[in-house]
């Protein structure tokens, strides 16, 4: 006869905890930070139809690492969420906060109640409507729906003190475009080798753009900014 | 917010329309009434394709019966980034079919990741008209749209004109529509050649739209006294461009001295444009 066996609480949690890290440090990182014009998001990312940085709305921006399907998925229901919220009141009405906490429910419920976490961790970034860099939000959450609400920079991934160590150390407010991407690229390749533009995925987030402020940086403007 | 959540079968994929609809948030389209009652119209818009890409133009009268119901209407609007739709017929439905129609098009390239083809864009709007059509004949509440854009993969601009069951016909030269539709089609076809420049094709839809509010009561004419002026719009290579109201009012001046040398009186003035018109293209 077999015993059903007592697992406590905290072993499960920490289990899952262990298996969404483990696959999250799988990956490769990114960045977003806060620089002069508005926000840029730096991935290392191979592949130039797999995106990791997306745009959701007028002035937000969503990045993620992890398992491609999963914040794939989710960045579709942001997509989504914002488009309809934006259709039922109105664009200024979409915003970043309302966004993050919908995906902390989200992430917090499947890791409490489903077989298996999500193996991923996103940023929502959006960038004010003033001038001020202050009123810009980048909101980091984990897998397990832990919203952290960053400023000036943020790393996504497996090795993100480091890379988070390296940023500290060159980064300032109100950095020009090239500097914080140069900064962004060194810090995620670390001291043993370079990443190039056929290696990065960049895009920001531009203050002064009106309506849809989303732009990727691609191809010779990218080489440009990197040399 | 809350995050919308589709099981695979039911998922509405890169359509806004179909999002709305799978939410039950789609607003329901007005049935017949019964009693006929007077909603607002809008009027004549037009389009020509010149050297490099197209014109749209429309008047900004909209008209409730014989009354003026407003002075300031746009019809023209941008689609996206390389195309534009203008409105004829029922005001407030034309304004949510053009809502939607904006954000069928910004939701299926964020989704995506990709833009849809011209084509594609056209033959969904064609399927948006085609949803209104019990509507339109249950209580005669017709919107018909022309939608025109710049093509970037065949480097040209394209016209195309839309029927109430949402048939959806490509024009190669230019195409008027709406209640002064007939008479703006006159000047098109008279002075349009192939190969024109963005000045020439400006001045021809200006032209046009003077002439059939000329004739028409429900399209409305240059407002020289509150210096209302239709709206105008180029799609090119760059993108949507909304001209600036002052270059329209100096080309009516132009337009308006010469038919006073015609008629033999001294040329009318014109004045500046008071109302600040919306901004044109959505991304600069």
């Amino acid at each position: 006869m077999s015993m059903p066996y007592y697992v406590s609480p905290e072993q499960v949690m920490k289990d899952r905890a262990d298996y969404a890290r483990k696959g999250i440090a799988r990956g490769r990182s990114l960045a977003g930070l806060s620089y002069q014009d508005g926000i840029v998001l730096v991935a290392e990312n191979h592949s130039r139809t797999l995106h990791k940085v997306s745009e959701i709305y007028d002035r937000i921006a969503f990045a993620g690492v992890g398992r491609y399907n999963e914040f794939d998925q989710l960045r579709i229901a942001g997509v989504r969420a914002a488009d309809m919220r934006g259709y039922s009141y109105s664009r200024e009405d979409v915003d970043a906060r309302s966004l993050a906490n919908s995906y902390a429910q989200m992430l917090g419920q499947v890791f409490t109640h489903e077989m298996k976490p999500l193996e991923v961790e996103i940023l929502v970034a959006e960038v004010g409507w003033t001038n001020d860099p202050a009123d810009d939000r980048m909101f980091h959450l984990l897998y397990d729906g832990t919203v952290v609400d960053e400023q000036g920079f943020t790393v996504l991934g497996g090795d993100s003190e480091t890379i988070g160590g390296r940023l500290k150390e060159g980064y300032q407010p109100g950095m020009a475009l090239g500097a914080v991407v140069s900064l962004a690229a060194k810090a995620i390749a670390g001291p043993d080798r370079a990443l190039g533009e056929n290696e990065l995925e960049v895009a920001v987030l531009e203050r002064a753009l009106d309506g849809r402020s989303f732009r990727r940086i691609e191809g010779d403007q990218l080489t440009a900014l990197l040399s | 917010m809350s995050l919308p959540a589709f099981s695979p079968g039911a998922d509405p994929g890169p359509s806004f329309n179909e999002l709305m609809s799978r939410s039950g948030q789609r607003p329901p389209l007005p049935g017949s009434s019964g009693e006929p009652f007077t909603h607002t119209h809008a009027t004549t818009i037009v389009a020509v394709r010149y050297n490099d890409g197209v014109v749209m133009a429309g008047d900004r009268r909209a008209t409730a019966g014989n009354v003026i119901a407003h002075r300031t209407m746009d019809k023209v609007f941008p689609a996206d980034r390389f195309s534009g739709v203008s409105i004829s017929g029922v005001a407030g439905l034309a304004a949510e079919m053009v809502k939607m129609f904006q954000l069928e098009l910004e939701h299926f390239e964020k989704v995506e990741g990709t833009a849809l083809s011209l084509e594609g864009k056209a033959n969904r709007l064609g399927n948006m008209i085609r949803q209104n059509l019990p509507s339109a004949m249950a209580s005669g509440m017709v919107v018909i749209p022309i939608f025109a854009g710049y093509d970037t993969r065949r480097r040209e601009g394209r016209i195309y004109n839309y029927d109430i069951t949402g048939g959806r016909y490509e024009e190669m030269e230019f195409h008027a529509t709406g209640s002064g539709g007939i008479y703006a089609r006159g000047v098109l076809k008279q002075h349009w050649n192939r190969g024109m420049t963005r000045d020439e094709a400006v001045d021809l839809c200006l032209s046009s739209l003077f002439e059939a509010a000329d004739e028409d009561s429900a399209t409305g004419g240059p407002d020289a006294i509150r210096g209302i002026y239709p709206s105008v719009a180029t799609i090119t290579a760059d993108g949507y461009d909304r001209l600036e109201d002052g270059e329209v009012a100096r080309r009516f001046e132009t337009l308006l001295a010469i038919r006073a040398a015609r008629l033999g009186i001294s040329a009318p003035t014109v004045a500046d444009p008071t109302t600040p018109a919306p901004k044109g293209g959505r991304r600069k």
